[in-house]
């Protein structure tokens, strides 16, 4: 029998998930193998080159780039601070001298004799990691970061904005179908990591951000409230470093859709615990997806793997249309046709038939299809 | 042995894309050099596998399935050196999976060394992330900044004619020294950084950036002002992209042994088939490649090569980034209905995040196809503004003088002298009519006078051109005959006349009887004829120019293809739209009726579809 697979999001009630917190250059690392740590736990640090700035002494003490070594007051390396004298020329008999003060706090770090310039560099700004979530560290990587390891629920979307948040997890709408409108924003979820069914309007997540909610879960969004979102047109679906406050993480895709069934009552099943989220997005070759991650207290529970046999389009699956002319719409697979078929638009591909809820039959390219994933 | 590389006969050639690995099998059959089998698979870069040799390997058993012929033992390709009925002779490959090469280039003036720089790295193979410059406007720190964010996988920095002041490009050496950068793959190797500047700065080069990175120098970039060496650069970030880049990839370290010559980026492989086809036909080409996330537009114009990579326009992953830089009135000129803005958008966002899906109905083809001649007019837009003869040449100044200018040079793209416009990419290799391929190329880049037409029939351009820096001969056979779809001729008058007016009158001395007739000013014909020569006498009209100069009468042996002979008299240098709206709807279904673009009787109404597919946007239950 024919069959087909659809790109697959982890839904995953219970699993050991595994996640590497790495610095950006090599720093110190602060916890050992086999540490259990929390979510807030920094595991490792380091130090990123403040900005720099350059001072072109050869022309403000007016000599010979090859002469600025010799008017210099201070070494490299050594600490300066604003406003301090970092050179002087020899004047005229001691007299008319002139001298060149640094424009910051900071460090000397070179002077050219080829270009009469010294660069200053401001202190080196302190960037810590935290676990992200509760675990154990499985792996330490010398000066770079952990490998951690953690049993929890993991629920992925198909695009995100906005980085790293944690919260409290609270589910708003009563069905997945419901949409988040403005009122239903509240102070009470001030810190929180609000779930929504099908779609949140942009009122309603604009006043989530006043409301200092750590993150929003729906199933839809509009591209162009996104668009009003970010100040300018998502070109290419690459996120994480918008500066939000509250991050967003749409399960489904753009338009209103509401959230599958299996995903939304995970969610209430996780209602009230401490999650992490992530709207850190990648739609290329090293693909990255957002994610909400709720570490799991007891061991005990059944851990479940990724199964892509489940994201199988099999007669009898669950699926909805993610292409015009039925975009949006779901129904059940009636038949896998094993030869091609030509479309109205003359493509030859692949197909599947398709009874929609309502009762009608449509051919559908399967590359327009994917699962709803059921319990 | 040492294996006699241009005397293969049974050749394998991989391609490792971001998402699929695509091999073929190119045999001398009868003297004869054809490629005879084609085999793919996913990609293998990534996580779980993060080894692309099992890609290369699934791809080749497809090939073993197909084709009966038995390549590998288990995981190693059999060598057969001219013996035996099994294995190859001959394996190459080119790459870019994980995001290909990405670049930085530095030069002293950002219209100069700046640019050759650009074109060295470009041409290559690269995707250029910025450029930074003397005079770039940013101050010192924002430079630091942005090197730092960048984490490019190479820098190559130039500035300089040889023997000029040092001091500017020693500057740009010390930018890059506070910045101390990190390569993108790999926390612990250092940054390689090729210098091809001023030879006479290259002992401070040395001091500034050797400590720092893996620091190699190479001959200046650009000796004099009116000179440029783009080749020594070239072959330094090749060797480079294998012994750095490439070597820190997962699985690429075995891949490398087994190839039999180095393995290159693919645009750069690209670039190196659509130069061997100038050279050998002497003809002026443009290519052009429109993948998902980006589109490259090769050209070679007076004998000279350009590259552009339009690194955010593309079908699928960049389709947003399309409709948001040619903005949504340009997309829907192309559409013969109507659009609602909100709905429309929606639908190209779910193609970003989703974007293996096939459009369905016609209507779905054609704003998809509308979406491509954007992006294809974007990049080829890009491409003649870079594409110029050197800046600065004719200017008896010095390099600080030249901070100043603003002069800019002509751009080497000149329509009128183009002979081959070659599409390659979905889009336009599986439209489901070639006559829908022809009509995307001759909208997007406009060709004038008289124009070949051709498109890459599966995207084979990359191995062919890696196969052509070592076997000439089957590369440039397998091109003609198995690459290249010949679509046909585009004959573009330009000039303008009133409206309805003759434009030019023609004889095509067709094999099956000679065919006259008249092009009026806005109208587009088809002639449907083979891949022959044709005999065809064009005479335009005062003020109108097929090439030869105004009204001067063109006797010419040009050929048909897939598609056949297009006559164009919509205008040119640029398309007339009607700024009525039900007009230009009309216009349009009477060019696609004219080049029999689409199956217009499954069409029962463009507007009454549409109404029923916003129906079905909405809530969705």
């Amino acid at each position: 029998m024919s069959k087909s697979y659809t790109p697959g999001l982890k839904i995953l009630k219970s699993t050991i998930l595994s996640k590497k917190r790495l610095l950006p250059l090599k720093g110190e690392v602060h916890v050992d193998k086999n540490e259990a740590i929390s979510h807030d736990t920094i595991v490792a640090s380091t130090k990123i080159p403040g900005n720099v700035h350059m001072v072109n002494l050869s022309k403000q003490l007016n000599v010979e780039p090859n002469g600025v070594k010799d008017l210099m007051l201070i070494e490299v390396d050594e600490k300066i601070v604003k406003g301090q004298v970092i050179a002087e020329s020899k004047g005229f008999f001691g007299m008319f001298k002139a001298s060149v003060k640094s424009p910051v706090d900071g460090f000397l770090l070179n002077v050219s004799d080829i270009t009469g310039q010294a660069t200053i560099s401001e202190p080196a700004l302190p960037v810590e990691i935290d676990s992200y979530i509760d675990g154990m560290v499985q792996e330490v990587f010398d000066k770079e970061g952990v490998l951690i390891q953690s049993n929890c629920a993991i629920i992925q979307g198909i695009l995100g904005v906005g980085g790293e948040n944690k919260g409290e997890i609270k589910v708003l709408t009563k069905t997945e179908q419901d949409e988040i409108i403005s009122d239903m924003i509240t102070p009470d979820l001030n810190g929180k990591i609000v779930v929504g069914g099908s779609y949140i309007t942009l009122d309603a997540y604009r006043k989530a951000q006043k409301m200092n909610v750590s993150g929003i879960i729906v199933g839809g969004f509009n591209y162009t409230d996104l668009s009003q979102l970010l100040g300018f047109n998502l070109g290419v679906a690459i996120t994480g470093s918008e500066n939000l406050g509250t991050s967003l993480l749409i399960t489904e895709g753009f338009g209103k859709i509401k959230m599958a069934r299996r995903t939304f009552k995970l969610f209430n099943s996780l209602e009230g615990r401490y999650g992490s989220i992530n709207g850190a997005t990648q739609i290329r070759a090293g693909v990255i997806r957002p994610e909400v991650v709720v570490a799991l207290d007891s061991d005990n529970e059944k851990h479940e793997e990724f199964n892509e046999d489940e994201l199988v389009i099999n007669v009898g699956s669950n699926v909805r249309v993610i292409r015009a002319p039925y975009f949006g719409k779901v129904g059940t697979v009636a038949e896998l046709p094993s030869e091609l078929l030509k479309m109205e638009s003359e493509t030859l591909v692949r197909v599947a038939k398709i009874k929609f809820e309502n009762g009608e039959f449509s051919t559908v390219p399967r590359a327009n299809l994917e699962v709803i994933l059921q319990d | 042995m040492k294996k006699k590389l241009d005397q293969s006969k049974v050749i394998l050639a991989t391609d490792c894309g971001s998402t699929t690995t695509k091999a073929i099998l190119i045999q001398c059959i009868d003297g004869e050099y054809r490629m005879t089998h084609r085999g793919e698979s996913p990609t293998t870069v990534e996580a779980p596998f993060e080894d692309v040799t099992r890609g290369v390997l699934n791809a080749v058993m497809e090939l073993e399935e197909l084709s009966g012929r038995k390549i590998l033992d288990g995981e190693m390709f059999i060598n057969t050196c001219d013996k035996g009925e099994d294995g190859i002779d001959l394996y190459i490959s080119t790459s870019s999976a994980g995001g290909g090469l990405q670049m930085m280039v530095a030069g002293v003036v950002k219209s100069m060394s700046g640019e050759s720089a650009q074109r060295a790295a470009l041409g290559a193979g690269a995707i250029v992330m910025d450029v930074l410059a003397s005079n770039d406007g940013r101050m010192y720190h924002e430079k630091v900044k942005r090197i730092r964010q960048l984490r490019p996988d190479m820098i190559l920095l130039s500035g300089g004619v040889d023997g000029g002041t040092v001091s500017h490009v020693v500057e740009l050496a010390e930018i890059l020294e506070s910045a101390n950068p990190k390569p993108r793959l790999g926390i612990n190797y250092k940054l390689p950084i090729i210098y091809a500047g001023n030879k006479k700065a290259r002992d401070s080069i040395k001091e500034k950036l050797s400590k720092i990175s893996d620091l190699e120098v190479v001959k200046n970039i650009r000796p004099t002002l009116d000179s440029e060496n783009l080749q020594p650069s070239r072959d330094k970030i090749h060797d480079l992209f294998m012994e750095h880049v490439m070597a820190q990839a997962p699985g690429y370290k075995k891949l490398m042994s087994w190839a039999d010559t180095p393995i290159m980026p693919t645009p750069g492989a690209v670039g190196e088939i659509i130069k061997k086809i100038a050279e050998k036909e002497k003809m002026s080409v443009l290519g052009v490649d429109i993948g998902g996330a980006t589109t490259d537009v090769f050209s070679v114009f007076q004998g000279i090569f350009n590259r552009t990579v339009s690194a955010n326009l593309g079908m699928s992953y960049s389709v947003c980034n399309v409709l948001a830089e040619a903005g949504i009135d340009n997309v829907a000129r192309w559409v013969p209905f109507d659009l609602d803005k909100e709905d429309l958008m929606n639908r190209i966002a779910n193609k970003m995040i989703r974007p293996t899906t096939i459009p369905q109905s016609i209507d779905e083809l054609k704003i998809e196809q509308a979406i491509a001649r954007e992006a294809l007019r974007l990049s080829f837009y890009q491409h003649k503004n870079f594409a110029v003869g050197l800046k600065g040449v004719q200017q008896e100044r010095t390099i600080s003088d030249a901070f100043d200018q603003t002069m800019s040079g002509q751009t080497l793209v000149d329509m009128m002298d183009l002979d081959l416009l070659v599409g390659s990419g979905g889009v336009l290799s599986h439209a489901p009519r070639r006559s829908q391929s022809a009509k995307m190329l001759v909208d997007a880049f406009l060709p004038q006078g008289i124009t070949q037409l051709a498109v890459d029939s599966i995207f084979m351009m990359p191995q062919l051109g890696v196969l052509s820096t070592v076997h000439p001969k089957a590369a440039v056979e397998v091109f003609e005959k198995d690459c290249l779809v010949r679509l046909g001729t585009v004959i573009a008058p330009v000039g303008k006349v009133k409206n309805d007016k003759q434009l030019m009158s023609y004889l095509i001395k067709h094999p099956e009887g000679e065919i006259e007739g008249t092009l009026i000013e806005g109208e587009i014909k088809l002639i449907k004829a083979d891949f022959i020569p044709i005999e065809c006498i064009f005479k335009p009209e005062r003020g109108i120019d097929l090439g030869e100069g105004e009204g001067e009468i063109i006797e010419k042996q040009i050929f048909g293809g897939e598609v056949g002979i297009i006559l164009d008299g919509r205008g040119r240098p640029e398309l007339g739209f009607s700024s009525d709206i039900d007009k230009r709807k009309s216009i349009l279904s009477n060019w696609s009726i004219a080049l029999d673009e689409y199956n217009e009787e499954q069409i029962y109404s463009d507007d009454r579809r549409m109404k029923e597919d916003q129906k079905l946007i909405g809530f969705i239950k």
